[in-house]
């Protein structure tokens, strides 16, 4: 009980200090000198009672205090400590608190960082910060009171779905948020710089710390969730253009497209209208995002509660601030000149500019593809659905000319570049030509499009790498995170050229075989655990090379909610994953068996950390600069 | 008649549009071709026309309905009112359940049978997906 009033409590007195920080921006702004530090202190405050807010969340969380009504919809006796804890942001009330707490983190870390910064562009990000940060508590406290009581205090809580009670999942919300809300920062500091005609290169390399954070955390983010769709769901891949993926990967390819274009600005004083346009882009990504997912629009394990009332909120807040961020770039955004004569059209800005076309392009497709099916169920109700095909389709082509403009744009030089490096680059893609004609020859598939795309792939991958060897201190982010990319698309490609699929039905005591594969289910057991049954199938399964691997796969049956997942049993090396999952139907005695044989699948995840690792070594390698 | 800066700045903005214009045509054409329309068993029994796209049905999978053997599962979708038998050669989800809703995706062989390639049903045991909550109150 006692966490609970705190947590109440301390809620609204965080809540209720956004007035006094309006009130000081406000007068602080207009008088000269020093940042008053006020500001500071309450931007502190609210953390710091946003905080026990949420401790007090997670303390209830641990405790089991049913009579708190997040706790007990999302909660049970029965779970274990490590999940009773990520069950605080594993649902919508507390998710949001935990929107709130990295809104206020932020903005207070901005206070102590940018004190090179003029004040009034302090001043006016904190206030643009604190609009955001208003309307959240507005939304927390109105529409998702994390602190409902209820009485009489009941005895056992509904439980976690247990397909989130995961630690892939368990951390995937809070890092995936850092990187959303990091995109709020830089959201109000684009702002604030418009109204006073403040974006300069300096602007660019103070603000490109925070791209580069928020940058970082929505890619491990995004990976997180797709490792744990991998295994936990049981579909078998890496990305499946489901909805709710997509609102991820929309934000992260506005983001990347902003980090390209401050490297511009930073550097030339160029396309300043158009960094604004991002950043506010990328911010508004973020929110439809979480409205999105919030909403109940669409349709996925996000889905907590479809609950009208939160979903008109969020979008009536996102138009609100939309408007703002528009009538302020109208109404601010100076027309600088471009000094346009100096413009050459082989050069790093070219090919930058080259990477923001193909990048908008891709986030349009993805755009387009999400929001469609929800238009057109809005004005003819249809119902309809977007599959990968859509996609692929589009994409692939651009791909093409996208990865060839990633391999040589960066060995440009600025303004205007010579051909010294042609020899090189021609003899790099005839190689990577003939190495991917042989393979796709090799394994008899598609001609055409497989060679193109795969010899870019190839041509990226060796032209980052041989990167390596050249200057190897000059520019090293950007040359991890293309090789990371490179890598990406050469592992996407070949795992999708290779990869093998068995799906059958079968008893205990029974094997299938095409002749192959022979797959073979020895015996079920059940055994029980804490808060679920655990029943496991023993298979052996031998492959062409005549080599016999046991595979354990499980079916868990939870007790509260009662649900069943599937536990995959996944043979991973550094080449392969062999991948099996089994499932049930109720009243039959068969089971429902998937094998896949999937080449190069640890790649996929191991160059999505490398193109991370490039933000980072940005961030660090920038910081010993100074 | 215009200076050089004016002209490039003509044809950049006349370049950048027609490039949109493409960029837009091209979305929607391959929208259509590759958006899967939703459909209730009651609806294909009042179709005049079969579907020869990729469709997706929803509804309840009846009691009692579901029949396995090593090569496929079969079981019928209902809405209450009509029902269609589904034939499906894959991996099933784990909350495919006799009286619980279903979306199956796949193609119309004729009016009665349809052949699945993908079942979905969905991560919550309360859950009900919009489509098969719509088609379940309409009779």
């Amino acid at each position: 009980m006692l966490p609970n009033i705190i947590r109440k409590y301390s809620l609204i007195f965080g809540f209720l200090i956004s007035f006094p920080i309006f009130y000081y921006s406000f007068i602080d702004y207009k008088k000269s000198g020093n940042l008053n530090t006020k500001i500071i202190s309450f931007s502190f405050l609210q953390l710091l009672f946003i905080l026990i807010s949420f401790i007090c969340l997670i303390i209830s969380f641990v405790i089991s205090d049913f009579s708190n009504e997040t706790v007990f919809n999302n909660s049970h006796t029965t779970k274990p400590l490590f999940y009773k804890i990520a069950g605080t942001w594993g649902n919508h009330e507390g998710s949001l608190l935990l929107w709130l707490l990295v809104l206020t983190l932020f903005i207070f870390i901005f206070l102590l960082t940018s004190k090179k910064q003029i004040k009034s562009y302090r001043i006016l990000t904190t206030i643009f910060q604190q609009i955001i940060i208003f309307g959240f508590f507005v939304f927390v406290i109105k529409t998702s009171n994390p602190f409902s009581h209820i009485f009489p205090v009941p005895n056992e809580g509904h439980g976690l779905n247990p397909i989130l009670q995961d630690p892939a999942l368990a951390i995937h919300p809070p890092i995936l948020y850092l990187g959303y809300v990091g995109a709020s920062i830089i959201f109000s500091s684009a702002l604030s710089a418009t109204v006073l005609n403040y974006i300069s290169s300096s602007w660019a390399s103070h603000i490109k710390t925070w791209t580069y954070i928020s940058w970082i955390f929505l890619t491990l983010g995004i990976l997180l969730g797709s490792i744990w769709a991998y295994y936990e769901l049981g579909w078998g891949g890496f990305w499946f253009w489901d909805p709710v993926e997509n609102v991820s990967l929309m934000p992260w390819l506005a983001l990347t497209t902003l980090i390209h274009c401050l490297i511009v600005l930073e550097k030339r004083t160029l396309l300043k209208s158009w960094v604004i346009i991002l950043s506010i882009t990328t911010f508004t990504l973020s929110m439809s995002g979480t409205f999105l997912v919030r909403s109940g629009i669409l349709n996925s394990v996000h889905t907590f509660a479809n609950d009208p009332e939160r979903g008109i909120f969020i979008l009536l807040f996102l138009f609100s601030l939309i408007i703002l961020s528009l009538v302020i770039f109208f109404f601010f955004n100076k027309n600088q000149d471009r000094n346009s004569s100096n413009f050459f059209w082989l050069s790093k800005d070219t090919s930058l500019l080259i990477n923001n076309w193909f990048m908008m392009y891709f986030l349009s497709v993805v755009l387009i593809g999400t929001l469609y099916p929800i238009f057109l169920d809005v004005i003819s109700s249809e119902k309809i659905s977007v599959g990968p095909p859509f996609y692929h389709k589009l994409i692939a082509p651009f791909l093409l000319f996208f990865l060839i403009a990633m391999a040589i744009g960066p060995k440009l030089s600025w303004i205007k570049s010579k051909f010294v490096e042609k020899f090189s680059l021609i003899s790099f893609f005839g190689i990577s030509l003939l190495l991917s004609s042989y393979l796709v020859f090799k394994l008899n598939i598609d001609f055409l499009i497989n060679t193109l795309l795969l010899s870019t792939a190839f041509f990226l991958f060796l032209i980052t790498l041989k990167d390596f060897f050249i200057n190897k201190t000059k520019n090293i982010s950007q040359k991890i995170s293309h090789f990371g990319f490179g890598l990406f698309i050469l592992s996407v490609l070949l795992n999708n050229f290779l990869s093998s699929e068995i799906i059958t039905n079968l008893k205990v005591g029974e094997s299938y075989d095409d002749g192959k594969v022979k797959i073979y289910l020895e015996k079920v057991e059940k055994f029980k655990k804490q808060n679920y049954e655990s029943v496991i199938g023993y298979f052996d399964i031998t492959d062409q090379k005549n080599k016999t691997e046991k595979f354990k796969p499980e079916l868990r049956i939870y007790n509260q909610p009662v649900i069943i997942t599937s536990e995959a049993d996944i043979k991973t090396n550094l080449f392969y994953d062999k991948f099996l999952v089994i499932n049930v139907v109720q009243n039959q005695n068969y089971f429902n068996l998937r094998y896949q044989f999937k080449p190069l699948m640890s790649w996929i995840w191991i160059s999505v950390l490398i193109i991370s690792m490039g933000g980072l070594t940005n961030l660090l390698y920038s910081r010993n600069e100074k | 008649m215009f200076g050089r800066k004016v002209k490039l700045r003509i044809l950049f903005i006349s370049l950048a549009f027609i490039t949109l214009i493409l960029t837009i045509f091209l979305i929607l054409k391959s929208l259509e071709e590759n958006v899967v329309y939703f459909q209730s068993p009651s609806e294909i029994r009042e179709t005049t026309e079969l579907s020869k796209k990729k469709i997706r049905i929803g509804g309840m999978v009846k009691k009692n309905s579901i029949s396995m053997n090593t090569n496929q599962v079969n079981f019928i979708i209902t809405d209450f009112k009509n029902e269609i038998n589904v034939s499906y050669m894959g991996v099933l989800p784990n909350l495919f359940e006799e009286e619980k809703g279903v979306v199956a995706e796949g193609y119309l062989k004729d009016r009665n049978f349809f052949s699945a390639t993908k079942i979905l049903a969905k991560h919550d045991e309360n859950y009900m997906p919009p489509e098969v909550k719509e088609a379940l109150k309409e009779k």
